[in-house]
C-alpha cells in the first residue's frame, strides 16, 4: 500500500483495496493511511473517491442533493448497470420519493412503538441469559449475538416460523452486494436465489401476522401513504437491514466487553451504562463499515474537485475513529459521549431502525451484566468476511455466574 | 453570542454559551450537560434530547414541525405542553437567556 500524489488533481491516489481479505481482516492500519493521505482520496483499484475523516464523511452524508443514493449505495451505478434486485424504496431513493417511504418506516419503528415492545424484548433477553447460564461455555456469536435477535425480531415483524433460516444468509447477500464484483459479491449473488424467493414471499400481506411491523407497513396502504405494490418492498427493507446488523452490533458489544474487563466491571457496577456500552460498541466496531454515494453534479469537497456521476465511498468506521473528532478513538469507553458518531449514518438516511437496535442492545447487555460476573474468551475468535458488515463468525467464551 | 440556561432535574442550573448557528442540543452536548443524550446526533429521530421550555419562552420559539410533534409522543419522561426536542431549537440572538428544564430521564 502506497500513497502517491496524482499530478494536477491534488487528490492522492492510493492502491488500497478496501474490499480485499487483508483489508477486511484488519482495516485499521489502512484506515489510518487513508485518513492521513488527505480529506478526499482516490482509490485506483475501483475508480472511486473515498472519504475517511469525520468531517468529510459527515458532510457527504448530509448533502443528499449532491451525493445521491438513487444510483445505488454500493459500487454499482444504477444508471449504468442493472441492479441485482429491484432497488430499495428507501435506502436507494432520493427526496421526494424517499421522504414519503421514510415517513412510513419512521412511524412503524417510532419511540412510541419501542415502548410497546420493550418488555417483550427484555423478557427474551432474560430467557437467553437463563439458557447461557446452563451452558456456561458457548459460542457468543451463534448462541448469543444471533440467537437473541432471532428470538424476537422475526416475531416482531410477524414472520411465519418456517423458513427463518434464510434470513441471515439473505442479509449477508444484500451487504456483500454493495461491494465491488469480487469473489465475496459474486458468490453471494450466485447462491441468492432460494433466499430471495423466501424473502419475496414473506413480504406479502397475507404472510405477515397482525400487529407486527410488517402488517403495520401494509396498513399504511389503507391510509393512502403508500401503494399496495410498494408495501412488500418496504417490508423487504426490514428483512434486509434489521437482523444481521443487530447480530453484528450485539456481537461487537460482547466482543468488546469480553476483551476489556475493566469496562465490563464498570457496567456491572452501574447497569444504566448498558445503552451507552452498546452505542460505544457501534462506534468502536462500526458493524456497517461503508456505504457509497454518487455525485449528481460537479462538486468541490475540502478542496478536491469531483466530477458528476462519480462514486464516493464513505468509510463510516474510519470516521468513527478519526482522532480529529474523538479523544483516544481506539479506546472502548462505555462512558464516552458518543452522540454524533456515524455508525448509524447521519442525515436523511440515518438508520430508521436505530431505536430497535439500541433497545435490543440495551436489554441484552443489562441482562448479561446483572447475572454474569465474568466473560472469558476461551478460543481464537474467527472473523466473518463481508464487503460491508464487520463481525465475527465465532467467539468461544466461558462465563462465571454472578 | 447568546447564552442559554439548562435547569437539571434536581434543580441545579447550568449556563451555557452558545456558538453561531448551533442548536440547544449541540450547545448542551458540547458543554457535557448529561441530561441530554441526543443519541441520533440531532437528526430528529430519537427523542433523547427532550426538554421542557420555561413557560415565559414557550411562545417565542418557532413552531414545531410534524416529525418533532410525532417523536415527542415517544419521550421517556412524560410529554407536557412545554415539551420540545432541543436539537430542533436553533439558537438565534433573540433566544439569549432561554431557559430549558431537563426531564428526569431520556430513555
Ligand atoms: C447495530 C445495528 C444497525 C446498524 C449499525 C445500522 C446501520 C445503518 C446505516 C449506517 C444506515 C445508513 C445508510 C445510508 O446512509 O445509506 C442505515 C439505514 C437503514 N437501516 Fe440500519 N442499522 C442497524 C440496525 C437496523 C435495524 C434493526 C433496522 C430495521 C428494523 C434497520 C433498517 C434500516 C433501514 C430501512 C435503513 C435505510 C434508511 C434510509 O435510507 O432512510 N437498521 N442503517
Ligand atoms: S438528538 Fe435525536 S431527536 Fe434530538
Amino acid at each position: 500500500m502506497t500513497a502517491s500524489g496524482a499530478a494536477g488533481s491534488g487528490v492522492p491516489h492510493l492502491d488500497v483495496d478496501p474490499f480485499d481479505m487483508t483489508f477486511l481482516a484488519d482495516p485499521y492500519p489502512a484506515h489510518e493511511l487513508l485518513r492521513e493521505a488527505g480529506p478526499v482520496v482516490y482509490l485506483d483499484k475501483w475508480n472511486v473517491y473515498g472519504v475517511t475523516r469525520y468531517a468529510e464523511v459527515h458532510a457527504v452524508l448530509n448533502d443528499p442533493a449532491t451525493f445521491c443514493s438513487s444510483r445505488g449505495v454500493g459500487l454499482s451505478d444504477f444508471k449504468k448497470e442493472t441492479p441485482w434486485r429491484p432497488p430499495s424504496l428507501i435506502l436507494e431513493a432520493d427526496p421526494p420519493a424517499h421522504t414519503r417511504t421514510r415517513a412510513v418506516l419512521s412511524k412503524v419503528l417510532s419511540p412510541t412503538v419501542m415502548k410497546q415492545v420493550r418488555d417483550r424484548f427484555a423478557a427474551a433477553a432474560e430467557e437467553r441469559v437463563d439458557a447461557l447460564l446452563e451452558q456456561r461455555s458457548f459460542d457468543a456469536i451463534t448462541d448469543l449475538a444471533e440467537a437473541y435477535p432471532l428470538s424476537i425480531f422475526p416475531d416482531a415483524l410477524g414472520l411465519k416460523p418456517e423458513g427463518r433460516e434464510h434470513l441471515i444468509p439473505y442479509a449477508s447477500v444484500v451487504f456483500n452486494a454493495f461491494g465491488p464484483p469480487n469473489e465475496l459479491r459474486q458468490q453471494a449473488i450466485e447462491r441468492s436465489a432460494p433466499h430471495q424467493a423466501y424473502v419475496a414471499e414473506q413480504c406479502q400481506r397475507e404472510n405477515l401476522a397482525p400487529g407486527g411491523f410488517g402488517a403495520c407497513i401494509h396498513a399504511q396502504v389503507d391510509e393512502g401513504a403508500i401503494t399496495a405494490s410498494e408495501a412488500p418492498l418496504l417490508v423487504r427493507s426490514l428483512l434486509s437491514a434489521g437482523l444481521d446488523t443487530t447480530v453484528n452490533g450485539i456481537g461487537a458489544a460482547v466482543y468488546c466487553l469480553a476483551r476489556f474487563p475493566d469496562q465490563w466491571q464498570r457496567l456491572r457496577e452501574d447497569l444504566t451504562l448498558a445503552r451507552g456500552a452498546f452505542e460505544e460498541a457501534v462506534r468502536f466496531e462500526s458493524p456497517v463499515q461503508t456505504f457509497f454515494r454518487t455525485t449528481t453534479r460537479e462538486v468541490e469537497l475540502s478542496g478536491a474537485k469531483i466530477g458528476e456521476g462519480e462514486k464516493v465511498l464513505m468509510f463510516l468506521a474510519a470516521a468513527n475513529r478519526d482522532p480529529r473528532r474523538w479523544d483516544e478513538p481506539g479506546r472502548y469507553d462505555i462512558t464516552r459521549r458518543t452522540s454524533g458518531h456515524v455508525g448509524f449514518g447521519s442525515g436523511i438516511h440515518m438508520c430508521v431502525g436505530q431505536l430497535v437496535a439500541r433497545l435490543e442492545g440495551e436489554v441484552m447487555l443489562t441482562a448479561l451484566a446483572r447475572r454474569i460476573a465474568k466473560i472469558e474468551i476461551t478460543g481464537e475468535p474467527k472473523r466473518r468476511f463481508n464487503n460491508t458488515l464487520r463481525g465475527l463468525d465465532s467467539l468461544p467464551v466461558t462465563i462465571t455466574p454472578a | 453570542m447568546p447564552a442559554i440556561m439548562f435547569i437539571h432535574a434536581d434543580g441545579r442550573p447550568d449556563r451555557v454559551e452558545t456558538s453561531g448557528g448551533e442548536s440547544a442540543m449541540q450547545a448542551a452536548t458540547r458543554h457535557g450537560i448529561d441530561g441530554i443524550l441526543a443519541e441520533c446526533g440531532g437528526n430528529a429521530m430519537c427523542a433523547t434530547c427532550h426538554v421542557y421550555v420555561d413557560e415565559s419562552w414557550l411562545t417565542r420559539l418557532p413552531e414545531m414541525a410534524d416529525d418533532e410533534d410525532a417523536l415527542l409522543d415517544g419521550t421517556a419522561a412524560e410529554r407536557r405542553p412545554s415539551s420540545r426536542l432541543s436539537c430542533q431549537i436553533k439558537i438565534t440572538p433573540e433566544l439569549d437567556g432561554l431557559v430549558l428544564r431537563l426531564p428526569e430521564r431520556q430513555v
